[in-house]
């Protein structure tokens, strides 16, 4: 990897990607042979939102790796509260860390935050910006089940502010893959992300209804549209039911669609499609670990086994 | 100029004339470049004159002053055709016209609320210039249109 800091999905290259999956599968093929990797290594944790996946599996990685992570805790326990500038916290844990992983609420601040610290720093997700790791388990699984060749996929729900949707569509570019979004109106995707797909010269399509695509896609990616975005509840009814998915609606897809969803749900996928062959979002949650563990080797100076 | 633009804005001994601003534009121009009278230095703006190649345009003339690059180059993003003099002693001895610079640093205010360029951290704004517009280099948000509302003010 070329790469210090790991900012956004734009940044990684179809050459960067593929070596980090590959990695992952090696990686994935045989922990234990890692499990000395970096022993004396730190991974500093600086989430100032709440997560639960993105930082286990972070935690995971780093000690399935040999190593350790120092974790600055919560916001309201740390001296953020006291008013710290992210600035200052970063300079301050880069001197306990070897590497930084930082979840903030603001646009941007990761690549801020990268300005400031001289180690590795990797974006866990800034605001409704860019979620690049996130991203990189996605790619593993879409790999994994339906392959990068002429692959078509769709991706609905709240495109506006889904950092995983962002992310993901940036990266997609560099495999030439058909995208289809699909969304209320009110959710499209915002102008930067269109900007960029645009000059990429990608094959997008927008739907605002699920049907029309559906029966063509390899893949489908569905994200929660986020209540707390809209700002009149009968609004959100109105626009939710739409994107709720069950064993019904799958009934015109393909048989070997592959469902994805970066977790948590809400009630945008009934629990009935669990056991369908299509349900694919937890083994896309466990992908978290080995991509994880793939790019902190990568970035902390290992070289493909 | 010709003639008649010059007896609506009186000759400068040392300093910098800016032609061809896109009529209305010129307060813009003053703000962008952070001046506003307060120096005590002469100022001259005129605006909404008649221009062959405008139709209208506003000039400013700032006595005492010449302007950097860097101001020149900012100047560019609302100014696009403008024409930067800078006279001494009453004779124009250089003479160029703006070009748009690759970035621009502390000059605009990201208008979005949720950057972490509009909070109390130490950095300043930071904008890619692109063909059409502006685009944020921490949040990627793009600004094409109203690009003076979004000037910040010391």
């Amino acid at each position: 990897m070329r790469h210090d800091h790991i900012i956004s999905a734009k940044q990684l290259s179809r050459a960067d990607i593929e070596e980090v999956l590959d990695h992952a599968a090696t990686i994935a093929a045989d922990p234990t042979a890692f499990a000395d990797r970096h022993s004396d290594t730190l991974l500093g944790l600086l989430f100032f939102e709440p997560s639960t996946r993105t930082k286990m599996s972070f935690a995971t990685a780093m000690k399935r790796l040999g190593g350790d992570i120092v974790d600055m805790g919560s916001v309201e326990s740390s001296s953020v509260k006291k008013g710290e500038s992210l600035a200052d916290t970063v300079r301050v844990v880069e001197g306990y860390a070897d590497a930084l992983v930082l979840r903030h609420p603001m646009e941007g601040s990761a690549k801020m935050a990268s300005e400031f610290v001289d180690v590795p720093l990797v974006n866990a997700g800034d605001g409704a910006g860019q979620h690049p790791t996130q991203t990189l388990l996605d790619l593993y699984t879409i790999r994994e089940n339906a392959g990068f060749d002429d692959l078509t996929i769709g991706i609905m729900g709240d495109l506006k502010y889904g950092r995983t949707v962002h992310s993901l569509a940036h990266a997609l570019t560099t495999v030439d893959a058909h995208q289809h979004f699909i969304s209320p109106e009110s959710l499209q995707l915002p102008r930067s992300v269109r900007y960029d797909l645009h000059e990429q010269g990608a094959d997008v399509r927008e739907h605002t209804d699920l049907d029309e695509i559906l029966p063509a896609l390899d893949v489908l990616y569905v994200t929660r549209i986020q209540r707390e975005r809209f700002p009149d509840e009968s609004e959100y009814r109105e626009v939710a039911g739409q994107y709720q998915i069950d064993t019904g609606t799958l009934d015109a897809a393909k048989d070997d669609l592959t469902v994805m969803h970066p977790l948590p749900r809400v009630d945008e996928i009934a629990h009935e499609v669990d056991r369908t062959d299509h349900a694919k979002y937890f083994e896309q949650a466990h992908n978290g670990v080995p991509v994880r563990m793939a790019l902190l080797d990568l970035i902390l100076g290992g070289e493909p086994r | 100029m010709t003639d008649d633009q010059q007896l609506r804005v009186s000759k400068i001994k040392n300093g910098t004339v800016i032609d061809h601003i896109a009529g209305g534009q010129a307060l813009n121009v003053l703000a962008i470049l952070g001046i506003d009278g307060g120096s005590g230095d002469a100022l001259s703006v005129a605006m909404n004159v008649p221009s062959d190649r405008l139709g209208k345009k506003d000039i400013v003339k700032i006595e005492g002053r010449e302007l950097s690059q860097a101001e020149v180059d900012v100047l560019s993003l609302i100014a696009p055709a403008a024409s930067i003099n800078i006279v001494r002693e009453y004779d124009v001895v250089e003479k160029h016209r703006v070009e748009r610079p690759e970035v621009v640093e502390g000059v605009l205010e990201c208008p979005n609320h949720n950057c972490i360029s509009t909070k109390d951290e130490p950095v300043e704004s930071r904008f890619a210039v692109t063909d059409d517009g502006v685009r944020c280099e921490y949040c990627e948000t793009i600004i094409r249109d109203d690009l003076p509302a979004h000037i910040l003010v010391e």
